[in-house]
């Protein structure tokens, strides 16, 4: 943000969103641009598993899109923010077992057992903050990893496998690796698109001040409250969408999706692309998923590299990787 | 004699053994400015926090307008007409000035569970957050970033904050704390622009400035008011000269 003087001429519509330099407000064309172009890519190159990667990459943008409106706009690091994208993808694997395989249907049954979770669980974290926010949401977390572990009618501990993929309105879409990729680019599209809008709304607004100055917030006539409440729920539900296109991508549904280092990984996604940004779980998703293949390659402790490439990004830029291209470009880090 | 705006009867608050406020009545009338004296650890902060909600009471009554609001939430007595600013200044740095102050105006301007309309833009409650700075002379800051104002200017965005709740009575702790001699100028000023239309109770350790500006003065010491009145009064009063002045002269 400009901190230099504007003229007493400067109309009181203007704006921060029409003083964000060029390059910000062109960086989300850049980065959906690129991703929209991977299929150019892996057809060029003839190579098709560049696609599940891409695909992979963007539904963990989505978890960690979600991730963020609460620990970058809200200060609630959620340690058990995996149950969601496992209560998604069960919600796949348990209705198409009764042969329900409509994919609107399994997202509308997704959405509404998370956000369920989401409020009973919200509202009794919600009364702790800090260290102990961390550990109830981690405690919650697990607790609904083991109780699919014991679920033996849905496969248990060793998952489940799907026969195929969702239908949409009776029609065999996403059985196509490209039309599942376009798909799940243009809900996370759509996901980005509301998570600005939010950020910028009245809601966004006093969630953002909640978390720079909670007091502060009460002292002008605010209950925090019920809005760090619905944006748990709101984070859920959308993580929920993730799980429900995770299932469909590899066919395979299991309690690994939801154990408390996945949510880690999700909050390392978030860290890495810059907490509290609207592209930073983007590009920290991608340079995750990005890292976890790459190095995987090399040795199976790629796990190290991740963890001293972290301590950099988070060493030398505090905002992550998006952070630090800002600051490369010269701006200013507020 | 008039309903006072503001009754404290029977106040208390003990941290352990400690009485930090003990029996504390308080009448504070309708437009006037009344000044919260008293030594460091005299629990003025501990009053404030109380009549602002911040901490709970462990007995008496705090009626406000009529209205007994002993049990209730800050943000409850907020909405009231009771807005306090604070001691250590308290302001949300990453936002803009104007943001800061437009907050305060959105949180008594209808829900603020909107979801999709962007709240920088909301016309009406700009144009009220901007006449508010305008009240504290920072109409020229309303887009730097709160954290970049000097210290004197975060004074004064904390008392624009606290008018821009639309309170009636607004409890301001030490809003000189730590301002220099010009600083403190502007500040003494504009608290003295909004007798008439605000009632105020202010805790200031600068003499010169209660003083100047107050109507009325109590003297708080151990948690208990010893003296309260006018400041003429109050300055002669033998138990203040002997408990709070001490050795030191008024000026």
């Amino acid at each position: 943000m400009s901190e230099a003087v504007t003229p007493a001429t400067t109309s009181i519509m203007e704006t921060t969103a029409e003083r964000q330099p060029l390059l910000s407000r062109l960086a989300p064309w850049l980065v959906f641009g690129l991703f929209a172009a991977v299929p150019l890519l892996a057809h060029a190159i003839n190579d098709s598993f560049i696609l599940v990667i891409a695909t992979r990459m963007l539904i963990f943008a989505l978890a960690a899109l979600s991730l963020n409106l609460i620990m970058g706009y809200g200060a609630l690091v959620s340690f058990g923010h995996a149950a969601y994208i496992g209560i998604g993808a069960y919600a796949v694997g348990i209705l198409s077992s009764y042969g329900i395989n409509d994919l609107l249907l399994q997202i509308a049954a997704a959405l509404v057992v998370a956000g369920l979770f989401a409020l009973v669980t919200g509202y009794l974290s919600l009364r702790t903050s800090g260290v102990y926010f961390i550990m109830i949401t981690l405690a919650f977390g697990q607790m609904a990893f083991f109780f699919m572990v014991s679920l033996s009618a849905f496969g248990g501990d060793d998952g489940m496998s799907l026969s195929g993929r969702s239908t949409l309105l009776g029609a065999d879409l996403l059985a196509d690796n490209l039309a599942l990729f376009y798909g799940v680019l243009i809900i996370l599209a759509a996901a980005f698109l509301l998570m600005r809008t939010l950020v910028a709304s009245r809601f966004g607004r006093v969630l953002r001040g909640t978390r720079d100055n909670p007091t502060r917030m009460r002292a002008i006539g605010f209950s925090p409250f019920a809005f760090q409440l619905t944006a748990y729920v709101i984070a859920g539900m959308i993580a929920a969408v993730a799980g429900v296109l995770l299932a469909n991508q590899v066919q395979f549904v299991s309690p690994a999706y939801m154990t408390w280092a996945r949510s880690g990984e999700l909050i390392v996604m978030v860290v890495l692309g810059g907490m509290g940004t609207l592209l930073g779980p983007i590009i920290g998703a991608t340079v995750f998923i990005l890292l976890e293949d790459v190095l995987a390659h090399f040795s199976e402790h790629w796990k190290l590299g991740l963890g001293l490439i972290l301590v950099l990004v988070v060493l030398g830029s505090r905002d992550g990787m998006s952070g630090l291209a800002r600051r490369l470009r010269g701006g200013s880090d507020a | 004699m008039l309903e006072p705006l503001l009754a404290v009867k029977g106040l208390r608050k003990n941290f352990g053994a400690l009485k930090v406020t003990d029996n504390v009545d308080l009448n504070v009338q309708k437009g006037e400015i009344h000044a919260l004296i008293g030594p460091n650890g005299a629990g003025k902060t501990t009053l404030i926090h109380q009549l602002s909600g911040n901490l709970r009471s462990d007995a008496g009554s705090v009626v406000f307008a009529g209205q007994d609001i002993t049990r209730l939430g800050m943000a409850e007595r907020v909405h009231l007409g009771l807005a306090r600013s604070f001691q250590i200044t308290s302001i949300l740095d990453g936002f803009s000035v104007l943001e800061n102050v437009a907050m305060a105006v959105q949180a008594r301007s209808g829900s603020s569970f909107r979801f999709f309309r962007d709240a920088s833009r909301e016309d009406e409650i700009n144009i009220q957050a901007n006449k508010a700075l305008a009240r504290v002379q920072l109409a020229d800051r309303a887009y730097r970033r709160a954290g970049s104002l000097s210290h004197g200017e975060k004074r004064q965005l904390e008392i624009a904050i606290a008018l821009a709740t639309g309170a009636r009575l607004l409890l301001l702790d030490e809003p000189l704390a730590g301002t220099g001699h010009e600083e403190s100028a502007v500040l003494v000023e504009l608290m003295r622009s909004l007798r008439g239309s605000h009632t105020l109770v202010l805790i200031e350790h600068d003499m010169d400035a209660v003083f100047s500006l107050a109507d009325h003065v109590s003297v708080l010491v151990y948690g208990s008011v010893i003296a309260s009145g006018e400041p003429s009064t109050v300055r002669s009063h033998p138990d203040v000269r002997a408990a709070y002045l001490g050795e030191e002269e008024i000026a």
